[in-house]
C-alpha cells in the first residue's frame, strides 16, 4: 500500500473551543490508483490531507497514524517530511496564482526548485523543465517559461503547478480542488492530463473535490465524507450505482445532470417584459503611460426578449461578459449602443432620477452571498433598504410586516432580522439575498451566479425556492451560471455567450438535445456528470488551449475561421445568429 | 444537545413575535457598554473633563494668583522634601513663580482637552467627507480632489500658522483651524484608500440595485465600514495633536501666560525634575491617564461598531 491512514483525528483548537475537524478516518491508496473524496464544504476533507503530509495550521493536532510504504510519517521530523513532500508526494491547490511566487518567471521557479533541491545542474534543470511543461499541454512551453504567473491564464497556472508537483516524478499527487475555479471546458483539459498522469506516469493520485461529476470520470476508489467522518467507501461505480448511505443518496440525488431529468417547458405565452437590441458595453484597457487604451468589448451585440413569467438561462465561461450584460441590463453600468426596452421604455436614454423609479420592477442577486451583503448591518435592516429606497412613505410598522413576511417566505426564521450576515450559513445569506430582491415585488429578478457559491445539496433548495416564487408571482428571471446543468434546472430558454456575442439560442429542451454549434457542443461535453460508465464512455470534444483574449479582435472568429483577417487590429467580420429551426438560433461557423 | 435546541427554537418563535428591528449602532452601544476598559475610560475621561471644568471652584488658588514666598514648593504630603512653610494646601505643590500647581493643571486640561478634541473633530468631519466622497466619486473628480490634498500637504506646517499669526492675530480659536486643516489631510487619505476598496465590494452595487441613492450608500454602507482604520487614527491623533498645541505654545505660536496647557505645563516641568519632580509628575500623569484613556476608547469602539468581532 502506497499511503495508509489510520484512525486519523484532527483537533483545531479555537478561541470558541476545540473543533474536531476529523473524525476516526481510515484509508488506503494503491500504487498508481485514483482515490477520490468527496464532501461539501467543511466536511474535512482538505484538513485530512493535509495532516496526513504534516502541514496542519500552528492550532492543529493530528494523531493516528499514517504510514508511506510502510513507515510512519505522521509527527515525523521536519526535514524527513520535506523531503518526502519535495519528491514523493506531492500537492496541488485550488487556486494556483496563490501558489506561484509572483516576482519570479515560470521558468525560473522549476528551474530553481530543481537546481535547488535535487542538486540538478541549471542547463539541466531548464531542459527538464521544458519536457514536462511540454507533458501538461502547454502550448509553446519555451516562450511561457520566460512569463510570470499573471500573464498566464487560470488553467494555464494549474497546468503549471501541476508541471512543477510532477518533475520529481511522485508516487501520489495530492489535487485539492484543482478544477474548482477553472471554466468547464478547461476543468476537463486538466482532469485530462490528471488521467493520463495516472496511466503513463503510474501517479497515485488522491482527488479531493466537492463535485461528484468530477469524481465518477476519474476515481476509481471513492471516498465520501461529512462532518469530518467517512460516510461511505468503496469502487466508483458501488458508490454511484448502489450507494448504501442516505447522505450519499441525497448527493447523488441533489447533484442537477445535464443530461438527464425534465426540462422546463417553454412558456412564450406572457407578453414581452424586457426587449435588448443590439446591446454594446465596453472599457477601456490602459496599455501603459501615454499609449492608446484598447477597448475591450465585454458585451458586443446581444439581442434577445424576455416574456413575462420566463427564465432565461445565459451561460458562458469567464470572461464571456454575462455579469456585464446583466448590469448593464440593470444599468448598473453604461453602455455604448443599442437598447434596453423595459415595458416599452428604452431604459438606456433615461435619467439616472427615471431609472431609479423603474428599479422596482428589476432585482439582482448576486454571485457571493457573504459579499453582497454588508457585514455592518443586521440582516432585516439589508432586507428592508430597497423598500425604503423605492416605495417612500411606508410606516415603521409596514416596512416591519413586510421584512418578516419575506423572510418567512424565503425561509428565514423572522426572529433573525438582528442577526448578522457572518452569523448565518452560506445559503442562508442567499437566502437573505433572494429575500432582499423580492421584497419590492419586481417583475424580473437577475440571478449573477446565484448558486454557484454553495453546496450542491443547498443549491437544489435554493433553486426550489426560486421555482416555487416565480410559480406564485409569475416572475421572469435571466439565470446567469457557467453551469449549464444547473440551468437546465430552471431554464425555460438558453443563451450561450461567447466572447461578447450569443452563439446559440433556443428553448432549453432543443438546446440541451440538439446543440447546433461547436462552442455549445464542447461545453455540454465537458460538462462532468456524476455516473461514472458515461463519463468512461465518453469522447470529449475538448477545446484546445485557452480561451483566446477578448482584447483580440480576432477572437470572435475562433469558429469561423474562413472569414478571420489575420491582423490583431482590424476590424473583423461578427458571426451573425442564423434561426436554423423556429426558436432556435446559432451563430454562423465553419 | 436537543433540550437547548428546542428551548432555544420556543424562544426565537417567541422572539419572533416581539422582536424590533434594531440599527448598527444600537448594537454598537450594546456592545460597547459591555466592554469594561472602554467603559473604565468614559468614567475616567469624564471626571477629568468635569474637574477640568469645575476647576475654579475645586481650588481657594485662582491660576494666575503669583507668590513669590512659596516657589517650587513640595506639596505638603511630599515626603521626600521638606515642605514649604506658608504652603501647606498646595495638594499638587507650586510651580517656580510660586503658582498653585493642581489648580494650572486642571486648566491646562481645558486647554489639551479643547485642543485635542476639536482638532480631532474638525479634522474627522472634513477628512472622512471628503476622503470618502472623492473615493466613492471616483476617476477624475478623485483624481483633482486629491492633487488638492497633495497641495495643501506640501505646504511647511510651522510657516503656515506663522501665517495664520500674522494675518488674523494670535488668538486661541487660531490654534484649532491650524492644527485641524493640517490633520484632515491624513484623514482623507486613509478613508479614500478604504472607501476605494469597499466600493468595490457587491454589497455597493447591491445597494445600488435597490435604488439607495449616492449620499445614502456613502452614510449608511461606506462610512460605518471604513470606522475601524478611522478609530484607530482617531486614537492617534487626539495625542498627536495634545503634543503638536505644547510644540506650538513652546515656539510662543499657542497659548500664552499666565494660561497653560499639559503640554507647557511639561515642558516646563521637565527644566525643573531634578529640584522639583512633581512640576513634571502631575500634569505627564494626567496627559498619560487621558491618552490611555482615549485608546481604551478607541479600541472599544472599533470593537463595538464591527460585529465580527463578537
Amino acid at each position: 500500500m502506497l499511503l495508509s491512514i489510520r484512525d486519523l483525528n484532527v483537533h483545531f483548537h479555537t478561541p470558541d473551543g476545540d473543533v474536531h475537524a476529523v473524525k476516526n478516518v481510515s484509508l488506503d491508496i494503491a500504487e498508481s490508483a485514483c482515490l477520490g473524496v468527496v464532501g461539501e464544504s467543511g466536511s474535512g476533507k482538505s484538513q485530512l490531507f493535509l495532516a496526513a503530509m504534516g502541514l496542519l495550521a500552528a492550532n492543529g493536532r493530528a494523531s493516528g497514524s499514517v504510514k508511506y510504504r510502510g513507515v510512519e510519517i505522521l509527527g515525523a521530523p521536519q526535514k524527513r517530511l520535506n523531503s518526502l513532500r519535495g519528491s514523493k508526494m506531492t500537492m496541488i491547490f485550488q487556486d494556483p496564482l496563490t501558489s506561484l511566487t509572483p516576482h519570479m518567471t515560470i521558468g525560473d521557479q522549476i528551474v530553481e526548485a530543481l537546481a535547488l533541491h535535487h542538486k540538478m545542474p541549471r542547463g539541466e534543470a531548464a531542459a527538464r523543465a521544458r519536457e514536462v511543461l511540454d507533458y501538461v499541454r502547454i502550448p509553446e512551453a519555451a516562450r511561457r517559461m520566460k512569463q510570470y504567473p499573471h500573464e498566464l491564464s487560470g488553467g494555464m497556472r494549474q497546468r503549471v503547478m501541476i508541471a512543477m508537483a510532477t518533475i520529481t516524478g511522485p508516487d501520489l499527487l495530492i489535487a485539492d480542488e484543482p478544477t474548482t475555479a477553472l471554466d468547464v471546458t478547461v476543468q476537463a483539459q486538466i482532469l485530462e492530463i490528471l488521467k493520463l498522469l495516472k496511466r503513463d506516469k503510474k501517479t497515485a493520485i488522491a482527488l479531493i473535490s466537492h463535485d461528484m461529476g468530477v469524481i465518477a470520470g476519474t476515481a476509481d476508489q471513492v471516498q465520501v465524507m461529512r462532518h469530518g467522518e467517512v460516510v461511505e467507501q468503496g469502487p466508483v461505480d458501488d458508490i454511484f450505482y448502489a450507494p448504501k448511505q442516505p447522505y450519499t443518496q441525497m448527493l447523488l440525488a441533489a447533484m442537477p445532470r445535464v443530461a438527464k431529468g425534465a426540462v422546463p417547458p417553454p412558456t412564450l405565452t406572457g407578453d414581452a417584459l424586457l426587449e435588448v437590441r443590439d446591446l454594446k458595453v465596453s472599457f477601456p484597457v490602459p496599455q501603459g503611460f501615454l499609449r492608446k487604451a484598447k477597448e475591450l468589448r465585454a458585451v458586443d451585440g446581444v439581442s434577445f426578449t424576455l416574456h413575462q413569467g420566463e427564465t432565461l438561462g445565459v451561460v458562458g465561461e469567464s470572461g464571456c461578459g454575462k455579469s456585464t450584460l446583466a448590469r448593464a441590463i440593470l444599468q448598473l453600468l453604461p453602455s455604448d449602443a443599442g437598447a434596453v426596452v423595459w415595458l416599452g421604455r428604452d431604459l438606456s436614454r433615461e435619467t439616472r432620477e427615471e431609472i431609479r423609479g423603474a428599479r422596482k420592477n428589476f432585482q439582482i442577486v448576486f454571485q457571493d452571498p457573504l459579499a453582497s451583503l454588508d457585514p455592518r448591518q443586521p440582516i432585516g435592516v439589508s432586507i428592508a433598504e430597497p423598500l425604503k429606497a423605492l416605495i417612500p412613505g411606508l410606516s415603521q410598522n409596514e416596512i416591519r410586516g413586510k421584512v418578516r413576511g419575506m423572510m418567512d417566505k424565503v425561509g428565514l426564521d423572522p426572529g433573525w432580522i438582528n442577526r448578522y450576515p457572518h452569523e448565518l450559513s452560506g445559503g442562508q445569506n442567499q437566502r437573505v439575498g433572494i429575500a432582499r430582491a423580492m421584497i419590492v415585488e419586481p417583475r424580473m429578478v437577475v440571478c449573477d451566479e446565484a448558486v454557484s457559491a454553495l453546496d450542491v445539496s443547498i443549491q437544489a433548495q435554493i433553486v426550489a425556492l426560486l421555482k416555487d416564487i416565480q410559480a406564485e408571482t409569475g416572475l421572469s428571471l435571466i439565470f446567469i451560471s457557467h453551469d449549464l446543468s444547473v440551468v437546465r434546472q430552471l431554464a425555460h430558454r438558453v443563451m450561450v455567450l461567447y466572447l461578447g456575442r450569443i452563439v446559440e439560442m433556443a428553448d432549453a429542451g432543443a438546446l440541451y438535445a440538439d446543440p447546433r454549434h461547436p462552442y455549445t457542443r464542447a461545453l455540454l461535453s465537458a460538462v462532468p456528470t456524476p455516473d461514472p460508465r458515461a463519463e468512461r464512455a465518453k469522447t470529449r470534444v475538448l477545446l484546445t488551449g485557452d480561451m483566446p483574449s477578448p482584447l483580440d479582435r480576432r477572437a470572435q472568429l475562433t469558429f469561423l475561421k474562413s472569414k478571420r483577417i489575420e491582423d490583431p487590429e482590424a476590424e473583423q467580420y461578427r458571426p451573425q445568429l442564423i434561426e436554423v429551426v423556429p426558436g432556435h438560433f446559432v451563430a454562423e461557423h465553419d | 444537545m436537543t433540550a437547548t435546541g428546542s428551548t432555544a427554537g420556543a424562544e426565537t418563535m417567541e422572539l419572533a413575535q416581539g422582536v424590533q428591528g434594531r440599527s448598527l449602532w444600537v448594537d454598537a452601544r450594546r456592545r460597547l457598554f459591555r466592554n469594561r476598559a472602554a467603559m473604565a475610560s468614559i468614567i475616567v475621561l469624564g471626571l477629568i473633563t468635569l474637574m477640568a471644568v469645575l476647576a475654579p471652584l475645586l481650588s481657594a488658588y485662582a491660576y494666575d494668583e503669583i507668590n513669590y514666598d512659596i516657589v517650587s514648593c513640595a506639596p505638603g504630603w511630599w515626603p521626600w522634601a521638606a515642605p514649604c512653610s506658608a504652603g501647606g494646601s498646595h495638594w499638587f505643590g507650586t510651580d517656580a513663580v510660586g503658582r498653585d500647581l493642581f489648580v494650572r493643571v486642571l486648566y491646562g486640561a481645558r486647554v489639551s482637552l479643547a485642543v485635542g478634541l476639536v482638532a480631532t473633530l474638525v479634522s474627522l468631519l472634513i477628512g472622512v467627507l471628503y476622503g470618502a466622497t472623492a473615493g466613492y466619486l471616483g476617476g477624475r473628480i478623485d483624481g483633482l480632489m486629491m492633487r488638492v490634498v497633495d497641495i495643501l500637504y506640501s505646504l511647511p506646517f510651522i510657516f503656515f500658522v506663522i501665517i495664520l499669526m500674522v494675518l488674523f492675530d494670535r488668538n486661541f480659536v487660531l490654534l484649532f483651524v491650524a492644527i485641524g486643516a493640517v490633520e484632515w489631510l491624513t484623514m482623507a487619505r486613509i478613508v479614500r484608500g478604504q472607501t476605494l476598496s469597499i466600493k468595490q465590494k457587491e454589497f455597493i452595487e447591491a445597494a445600488r440595485a435597490g435604488g439607495v441613492s449616492s449620499f445614502s450608500i456613502i452614510r449608511r454602507h461606506i462610512i460605518p465600514n471604513v470606522v475601524g482604520p478611522v478609530v484607530v487614527y482617531v486614537t492617534l491623533t487626539v495625542p498627536g495633536v495634545i503634543l503638536t498645541e505644547s510644540f506650538l505654545s513652546f515656539l510662543g505660536l499657542g497659548i500664552q501666560e499666565p494660561l497653560t496647557s499639559w503640554g507647557v505645563l511639561i515642558s516646563d516641568g521637565a527644566n525643573e525634575m531634578e529640584t522639583a519632580p512633581w512640576m513634571l509628575i502631575f500634569p505627564a500623569l494626567f496627559m498619560a491617564v487621558t491618552l490611555f484613556c482615549f485608546n481604551f476608547i478607541g479600541d472599544g469602539l472599533r470593537d463595538a461598531l464591527d460585529p465580527r468581532d463578537q
